[in-house]
């Protein structure tokens, strides 16, 4: 796609999340808030899964550690831009810890590592009461407000985190294209290739967790002020396997895939609601049509789409023949 | 006499009961084009993957530019000026052909750091053409890996193991796949690129008119050992080659 176009859908698409709050209930606002903030965790997971071909079934568990330390610091009254970024470098350090077992297995080794490590974290969060309040959890968590700028209600709080959700993405953007981006694309194709071009598979797996844990953490920090009361039940493997969902139903390995998919995670159901008891039903039975008939995500059906309508071209060397 | 771009003594694997390579040595000199050359389960690619840190031998040394390599990582090894290629098909398929050749040099360029935040093609775009230019390869610059014929995946494969300007190549079955008129080409390149830069290759190979018309001396293993060494046309007439790979 040529660069104006690019440039052109991506400012429609930031004028429509702009306008998208507009006139609508506080429940649809915090709904959308909702969405880019998983949107966000997603984003994290797309780059250690879709990018660099790691499986993590764990990322919940990073947006709780988020989460957690987030809450945990604005309730002492820590400003939430430092609790912020204290979450997303305890979650690069843990993210880091837990790439070391994909050093040594991969699949659904991995897979059961990750999950482990959600239970793990779950059990903590609920046991430790002392820390985290237990089942009960931590309440009253305060909003944050930046120099004359109150995200108190949700309106502003939405545009805070859409502000946020830019700034990771564009962040990731600069990732992806960056020659690590390349060598993430390399791990996941051929880790053994890459090796012998010289590429430290080990150090750009450790590196894919880090980030991709990261970024659950800034999820989390943004997740404990938009439901100001946090639980463990919130961060418990079922809600890895959300996260895992929206990265996979929009496209995995796909930048602007996690969006989507967050956004059929979170907000299909309720657009589905108007069919009452059903709904939950439909939309089970449309993921499901779209996994078996479009196994690379709505990325890749619209990928598909865009193919049919364009015009085909010959390649020169079909034409050609052998060059050499 | 300089010292040796590689000199692997006394290696030796096995792989359960079996030894699949058994007490090798040889040398390789700077601009030299060895080719290693026996039957099917002769140790050619279990030596290779030896020589090249992705297998760890029972025994024996491996030394690249007087350097003990013995047990480095494969991309330590790269790092160090060895370049190789794969049996089977190595390109990234869903990639570009360019983004395939900038990736083979980007890790020899600044810090980990200064690849993130420096520029997105690492500053190797230009050389990438060139190598896709001298490789013949202009044509299918900007189509995914995935996409190209087998024949034109191998120079790309060929091309990806040059980028980081190598002193020493492995190449592992080049001709493997590779049509007639195609074959003559990237025996036309890989001789000129020796030529150009005096860089060395080893080529494991089994399609006797390539190897013998490319390389300056030959290796013949069978059963894990060498059986005999030297120059093609000696090769071609010593009668244990003849009667234990290259047949009557």
């Amino acid at each position: 796609m040529k660069t104006w176009a690019t440039l052109a859908l991506l400012a429609l698409g930031l004028a429509a999340l702009i306008a998208a709050p507009i006139g609508q209930t506080h429940y649809i606002v915090y709904l959308l808030s909702s969405w880019l903030i998983f949107a966000t965790a997603a984003i994290g997971l797309n780059l250690t899964l879709g990018y660099a071909g790691q499986i993590s079934l764990a990322q919940a568990s990073f947006m709780g550690i988020g989460a957690y330390t987030a809450a945990l610091l604005t309730m002492a009254g820590v400003p939430w831009l430092i609790a912020a970024v204290a979450a997303v470098a305890l979650c690069f350090v843990v993210g880091l810890a837990l790439g070391f077992p994909a050093l040594r297995v991969q699949g659904h080794f991995l897979a059961f590592v990750t999950l482990a490590f959600n239970t793990l974290f779950f059990l903590v969060a609920r046991n430790e009461e002392w820390l985290t309040g237990g089942s009960y959890g931590l309440s009253g968590l305060p909003r944050p407000h930046f120099w004359g700028f109150d995200t108190a209600k949700n309106l502003p709080f939405y545009y805070f985190t859409l502000v946020a959700f830019v700034f990771a993405a564009v962040a990731m953007w600069g990732i992806v294209r960056s020659p690590w981006g390349r060598a993430f694309k390399a791990l996941r194709e051929n880790p053994i290739r890459a090796e012998s071009l010289g590429v430290d598979t080990r150090r750009i797996t450790l590196i894919a967790f880090a980030i991709g844990s990261a970024y659950g953490g800034f999820a989390g920090a943004l997740m404990s002020p938009l439901v100001q009361y946090i639980e463990p039940n919130s961060f418990a493997f079922n809600q890895s396997l959300r996260v895992l969902l929206m990265v996979v139903v929009g496209g995995a390995g796909a930048f602007f895939g996690p969006l989507l998919g967050a956004g059929v995670v979170i907000l299909l159901p309720e657009v589905l609601r108007f069919t009452e008891g059903y709904y939950l039903m439909i939309y089970a039975a449309a993921v499901i049509a779209l996994m078996v008939f479009c196994p690379t995500g709505l990325i890749g059906l619209g990928r598909r789409v865009v193919d049919r309508f364009r015009p085909k071209r010959a390649r020169s060397d079909l034409k050609l023949g052998a060059q050499l | 006499m300089s010292a040796p771009v590689l000199a692997v003594r006394d290696i030796s694997k096995t792989f359960g009961g079996i030894r699949a390579v058994d007490g090798v040595s040889f040398e390789v000199r700077a601009g030299e084009i060895l080719g290693l050359i026996g039957p099917n389960g002769s140790g050619k690619s279990t030596l290779f993957n030896c020589i090249l840190g992705q297998l760890r031998p029972d025994r024996g040394e491996v030394h690249v530019n007087s350097r003990a390599v013995s047990g480095r990582r494969a991309c330590e090894l790269n790092k160090l000026g060895v370049g190789r290629t794969f049996q089977q098909l190595s390109v990234f398929p869903q990639m570009s052909v360019l983004d395939n050749i900038i990736l083979a040099g980007q890790e020899h360029t600044g810090t980990l750091l200064s690849r993130l935040f420096g520029k997105p093609d690492a500053g190797l775009t230009a050389q990438a053409d060139q190598l896709i230019d001298f490789f013949r390869l202009r044509h299918l610059r900007d189509e995914m890996a995935g996409s190209l014929s087998y024949g034109q995946q191998k120079l790309v494969d060929a091309a990806m193991a040059f980028m980081a300007g190598p002193s020493l190549v492995l190449l592992d079955e080049p001709a493997g796949g590779v049509n007639l008129t195609m074959l003559a080409g990237l025996k036309e390149r890989l001789l000129t690129y020796n030529r150009e830069h005096g860089t060395t290759f080893v080529v494991i190979e089994h399609n006797m008119e390539f190897v013998m018309s490319l390389c300056t001396r030959i290796i013949v293993l069978a059963e894990g050992r060498i059986i005999a060494q030297g120059p093609p046309e000696e090769i071609r007439a010593n009668p244990t080659v003849i009667n234990a790979y290259l047949g009557g």
